[in-house]
């Protein structure tokens, strides 16, 4: 019965508006609760929610975790995947590692070598690890945690204790390796419609290479240029 | 059970006869002789059933009168939810085993060899989870809206629904679709190629009619999107974008969004990175800064040769790709074919797509099939007389922004070979004398 009040009293509201509104303002003239749906969260409804975490360390909460701690929370939830020192398990991604490997033929992205900001690291661990079982973590936990993987890139001595203040002074080795625009388009390709180019060249085919799983059809196998 | 059934053998006998009566006189005794008659119930039952493919004969064609002309089929409600038919069997989203650790994060292809039109049926629709699928349920889901704006709030998704709606079309598609080939063709496989982009019509609510209901307060410059899986999945939105064309989405092709498509909400951000368009969305707020989040820094960035790396690379790029022939799709015939694909560009329209048979040596303009939409599906098609010979077919989309999609030697020029995503190319198929069809690259 109360939303039935409540959307009683919201249809008057529109009804006079609309009509104190001049005709061509129509859709106009929306403003702020025009439509008074859903209900007001209270603080606690939305800090129950609100788990982001910036660069600058907005939203990170009070407790902390060291080296040490984030060791054996590693050894316990993570390593099974990442490995004892993050090296990583098959297609379970490296954390550590790949230092300079940016510009070479097989880049290796880990938190050392890529990630720009720690706050990710926290904020990521916190909302999405461990995999098997994503936010079961205690805030300390995950901040041993991150103390952990930063110390495995050798961004920060074995004494490290992350909290909300100590995070946030953490710069990343790769900070300055992005550009936060799109530089795009980069690439002009003409529309030329006649004697495009000389000569073709086939460089490469997947004929016979074997990688395609099953799908409907002839695929990769027996066909050999 | 079998009473009912026997009743409804009497009933359709009934119908049968009396049908009969109306039949000119041979028809009639031929029809009477028919197995529908006499062979009665158990023909009825096989009927209902349904028809056994394997027990036909090999031809039903002419002069044969097939049996389903013969019979009668399932009644309605058959399939309360109707599902395609059994010889549609292999049209299925399907994964690449060795792409993932984990099904669970994991990507399917939408099989686009067997897809007509522009509308990927939301069964086909690609899925992409990082955590798995959840099951979210409508009645306790809550989405929130907060951060730098006057009146926060939740809605249930009754709530939301009473907003005014809008419905539009538009593809969505995952940055990495084709990532596994800057190096060089590796899959042989329309599908497993290009199937990493869908559209469909999404139904919802303007994201700009939530933001005008909370009211922005000035500073409020981004939008941080977060979903209710376990990968509480997010992704920071400039205000722009999110004031521009987004949409709340609570339906796709007329009914409520799939479970793998973010049931029962989920962002439609038209144009750009799949990523951006949050699933189980349960949150929305308004910061000041962009929040450089895993998915919008560790992934989702296009590493350079030089080591640098571009971020907030949003936008999908004008592409196309033939669909038919395809290597899943080779040709049985020499004479005339239709060469049909699918274009599309997450900057608008597509204006228009060349076809060539030769390598990129000479091109045709194809001819656009409608509805032609902005950030939507495009379908082209260009007739071919194909004579036997080997041949290099390619397709290639100029978009309204007057963007023409680059080769691949141009993207590696300007990219390399590690960016993993964004990789727009124009896709070279070689078709062989037998009319098998193999994925090329060309240098």
């Amino acid at each position: 019965m109360f939303s039935f009040h409540k959307s009683s009293r919201v249809f008057t509201g529109v009804c006079s508006g609309f009509l104190l509104a001049s005709m061509p303002m129509l859709g106009a003239a929306e403003s702020v609760g025009h439509y008074g749906y859903g209900e007001s969260p209270t603080e606690e409804q939305i800090a129950a929610w609100d788990i982001d975490v910036r660069p600058d360390g907005t939203g990170l909460p009070e407790g902390s975790g060291s080296v040490d701690e984030g060791m054996q929370v590693f050894e316990t939830y993570c390593s099974s995947c990442h490995g004892a020192f993050g090296e990583g398990m098959g297609r379970y991604p490296k954390l550590a590692g790949g230092e300079g490997s940016l510009t070479e033929d097989r880049p290796e992205k880990t938190v050392g070598s890529y990630w720009p900001y720690a706050s990710t690291l926290w904020d990521y661990i916190h909302r999405a690890m461990p995999f098997f079982a994503p936010q079961s973590l205690t805030d300390d936990q995950v901040y041993a945690l991150t103390a952990y993987v930063l110390n495995l890139n050798y961004i920060v001595d074995g004494d490290f204790v992350a909290n909300k203040e100590t995070l946030p002074e953490v710069v990343m080795p790769n900070h300055d390796g992005f550009t936060w625009e799109d530089p795009r388009p980069v690439v002009q390709n003409e529309r030329c419609m006649e004697d495009c180019k000389e000569e073709v060249t086939v460089s490469d085919s997947a004929a016979g290479k074997n990688l395609t799983p099953s799908t409907t059809g002839p695929l990769d196998e027996g066909i050999t240029e | 059970m079998l009473g009912k059934l026997r009743r409804l053998n009497r009933d359709v006998s009934k119908i049968a006869l009396e049908e009969s009566e109306r039949l000119p006189s041979e028809e009639r005794r031929r029809f009477l002789r028919s197995g529908l008659f006499t062979a009665g119930g158990a023909m009825v039952g096989g009927a209902l059933a349904g028809v056994a493919p394997k027990a036909l004969a090999a031809t039903q064609y002419p002069p044969e009168i097939p049996p389903w002309t013969r019979s009668l089929g399932p009644g309605v409600v058959t399939d309360p939810y109707g599902v395609p038919s059994p010889f549609e069997k292999d049209v299925i989203r399907r994964n690449v085993p060795w792409l993932t650790a984990d099904k669970v994060s994991s990507i399917s292809f939408t099989p686009l060899q067997h897809l007509k039109g522009i509308i990927t049926p939301n069964g086909l629709f690609f899925e992409r989870h990082h955590a798995g699928r959840p099951e979210v349920d409508p009645q306790q889901h809550r989405l929130m809206i907060h951060g730098l704006v006057e009146r926060p709030i939740i809605l249930s998704m009754e709530d939301l629904q009473r907003f005014p709606s809008v419905s539009q079309i538009n593809f969505i598609e995952c940055p990495a679709n084709g990532g596994m080939e800057w190096r060089g063709a590796q899959l042989n496989s329309l599908q497993f190629l290009h199937g990493m982009v869908s559209c469909a019509e999404w139904t919802g609510v303007r994201l700009s009619t939530l933001l005008q209901e909370v009211g922005i307060k000035p500073e409020g410059k981004w939008l941080l999107a977060e979903g209710a899986d376990g990968a509480a999945m997010t992704r920071s939105i400039p205000m722009e974008k999110a004031l521009d064309d987004v949409i709340v989405a609570y339906a796709q092709n007329g009914e409520a969004l799939r479970r793998e498509q973010g049931y029962p909400v989920r962002l439609v951000v038209p144009g750009w990175e799949g990523n951006t368009h949050v699933k189980w969305l349960r949150r929305l707020e308004v910061g000041d800064k962009p929040w450089m989040q895993r998915e919008e820094t560790s992934k989702y960035t296009d590493l350079m040769p030089d080591g640098t790396a571009h971020g907030f690379t949003w936008v999908m790029e004008a592409k196309s790709v033939i669909t038919s022939p395809c290597p899943e799709m080779p040709l049985k015939n020499k004479g005339i074919c239709q060469i049909e694909g699918l274009a599309w560009s997450g900057r608008g329209k597509v204006k228009a797509v060349d076809v060539s048979v030769d390598g990129g040596q000479n091109w045709q303009q194809a001819q656009l099939r409608e509805p032609v939409m902005s950030k939507s599906l495009t379908r082209f098609s260009l007739e071919w007389k194909w004579d036997g010979n080997p041949a290099l077919i390619q397709s290639r989309v100029i978009d309204e922004t007057g963007y023409v999609q680059p080769t691949l030697a141009q993207l590696r020029e300007a990219r390399g070979t590690n960016s993993i995503y964004h990789k727009n190319a124009i896709q070279t198929w070689k078709v062989n004398g037998d009319g098998s069809v193999v994925n090329v690259q060309l240098s």
